[in-house]
């Protein structure tokens, strides 16, 4: 067989985020259509328009990490930490496998706001810089989360973050599966992560983003409606451990699903405003890149956010590729809220989650299409039996880069990550 | 703040955050090899005493501070 040639395989996830901590928490979450969002009133007390956020747990890393470096982590860099301590146990992989193989680690992220702003807080009014503490610098920089990572787990092959906006997360497995595909890496851990506090979203609330919906929390973020009117903030971390199937195998590892297509495109247009074009054309390449027949994809997990603009353009662009063969399509941000960087990796866990477990969550929220989005199969409510078994995910993101990915289900081993369905 | 006081709150203040137990900070002890501190740590503790006692440490002067009673006549002198 080809290097080129070499099948990429999905062996562990974990997750960080607002529907639950372990994947049988959010699966359960996704079942029964829950929200994660809630009012944060000390958002509004610092001038926010919207005080709506996705509510997520802080990890209590005491224990587990030594203080010497925990002061190097942001807040998503321990999300991340706790999202890949639970995919490297399912993925089989342990210390001394990592001492022994370069395995490597790509993980998307665009932010660290809440140290920049601390320090230069500590800088302004200390007139000092070293009182900002020796965390600060790497708690800083976008690419916090793989320094962390990779020191934490002595990872040793490619280490880099991937920062696309809002796409991040889905073009760093996307990106990992093609460097294992050409031989070039066995295995890499790859995700995404999303800080959460106020100062890392202060910017975008200040451009009118968001979802004024306060008075219902729980019904504010609704992708594809026709009365949305923004989307709402969310964030934590989720881990996907990607690898050669020949290497799943040589381990014994379970082989939870395969990475079939990539596409990506940028739009080369309007900095926040999505066109149609560039999502269509990453679509179309994911499917090529698959080889597959878009009447095989049973699921389609849209990137929809709640805005206006962006569902109505994403939905002309799933019609235009679609037309009258269109599976059922939703947005899991009804029920997250918008995840940015982790969302693309997050999403591709809900959505192997909901086809291991047949059934496509309800679009949480959705009532009424509008003229584009009422051409979608968009489920209001959950559908049971769905014995689908390949689905596409999309991402886009701020600046107009898109990146599709087209998923296949694979069950070998599966028993041994003691995920049985339960639904 | 007499000197015993001045010991009292730095022993608890480093203990806490440096996570170490109160018992191990003994005058004679290495501040670096007790706490586990490398240069990335060192910053953060002369911040902290910095903070909590109102006292510069000037870097030309953190290789005489060695154990715990140079620190605490360093920081008792200069108060």
């Amino acid at each position: 067989m080809e290097e080129k040639d070499r099948k990429v395989v999905i062996t562990g996830m974990g997750i960080w985020s607002c529907l639950g901590t372990s994947l049988k928490e959010v699966r359960q979450s996704l079942y029964d259509g829950k929200s994660g969002i809630v009012f944060a009133p000390e958002r509004k007390e610092m001038g926010f328009q919207s005080g709506l956020t996705a509510h997520v747990p802080m990890p209590e890393l005491k224990g587990k990490v030594d203080r010497a470096h925990r002061v190097f982590m942001p807040e998503e860099a321990q999300y991340a930490y706790m999202a890949t301590v639970d995919a490297l146990n399912m993925a089989m992989i342990d210390e001394e496998y990592m001492e022994h193989h370069d395995v490597g680690l790509l993980y998307g992220n665009d932010s660290s706001a809440d140290a920049v702003v601390k320090s230069v807080d500590t800088m302004r009014n200390k007139k000092s810089t070293h009182l900002v503490g020796s965390g600060a610098i790497f708690q800083s920089m976008n690419s916090t989360v793989t320094m962390n990572l990779g020191c934490l787990f002595k990872l040793r092959g490619i280490n880099m973050t991937v920062s696309a906006a809002c796409a991040s997360g889905s073009h760093a497995i996307g990106l990992g599966s093609l460097l294992i595909k050409m031989g070039l890496q066995d295995c890499i851990v790859c995700g995404g992560a999303q800080e959460v506090n106020p100062f890392s979203i202060g910017s975008f609330d200040g451009i009118g983003a968001f979802s004024k919906r306060e008075d219902e929390p729980e019904k504010a973020s609704r992708p594809f409606d026709i009365n949305r009117d923004g989307l709402v903030p969310g964030g934590g971390a989720a881990t996907v451990i990607i690898e050669s199937e020949e290497s799943a195998k040589r381990r014994g590892a379970p082989i939870i699903a395969e990475v079939l297509g990539y596409g990506f495109s940028a739009n080369g247009d309007h900095i926040s405003a999505p066109n149609v074009e560039g999502p269509k054309k990453s679509l179309q390449m994911a499917l090529k890149q698959a080889m597959i027949r878009k009447d095989q994809i049973g699921y389609i997990n849209a990137h929809a956010t709640s805005t206006h603009v962006g569902d109505t353009n994403e939905a002309k662009a799933i019609y235009s590729v679609f037309g009258k063969e269109m599976p059922p399509v939703t947005s899991t941000k009804g029920q997250t809220g918008h995840e940015m960087w982790m969302a693309g990796a997050s999403e591709i866990i809900y959505s192997i989650l909901m086809m291991k477990s047949h059934f496509i969550g309800a679009n949480l929220n959705f009532e009424q299409g509008d003229e584009d989005t009422c051409k979608l199969n968009i489920p209001a409510k959950r559908l049971d039996n769905q014995n689908f078994d390949i689905f596409l995910s999309n991402s886009f993101g701020f600046g107009g880069t898109n990146s599709t990915l087209v998923i296949k289900n694979r069950e070998d081993n599966w028993e041994a990550t003691g995920e049985e369905e339960e639904n | 703040m007499n000197k015993d006081e001045m010991i009292k709150k730095m022993v608890s203040i480093l203990a806490s955050e440096f996570e170490v137990e109160e018992e191990v900070i003994v005058p004679e002890a290495n501040i670096k090899e007790t706490m586990h501190l490398d240069s990335l740590s060192l910053v953060d503790m002369v911040g902290l005493v910095e903070e909590e006692f109102g006292v510069e440490i000037k870097t030309a002067d953190l290789p005489t501070i060695k154990t715990f009673a140079d620190l605490y006549d360093y920081v008792y002198s200069r108060q």
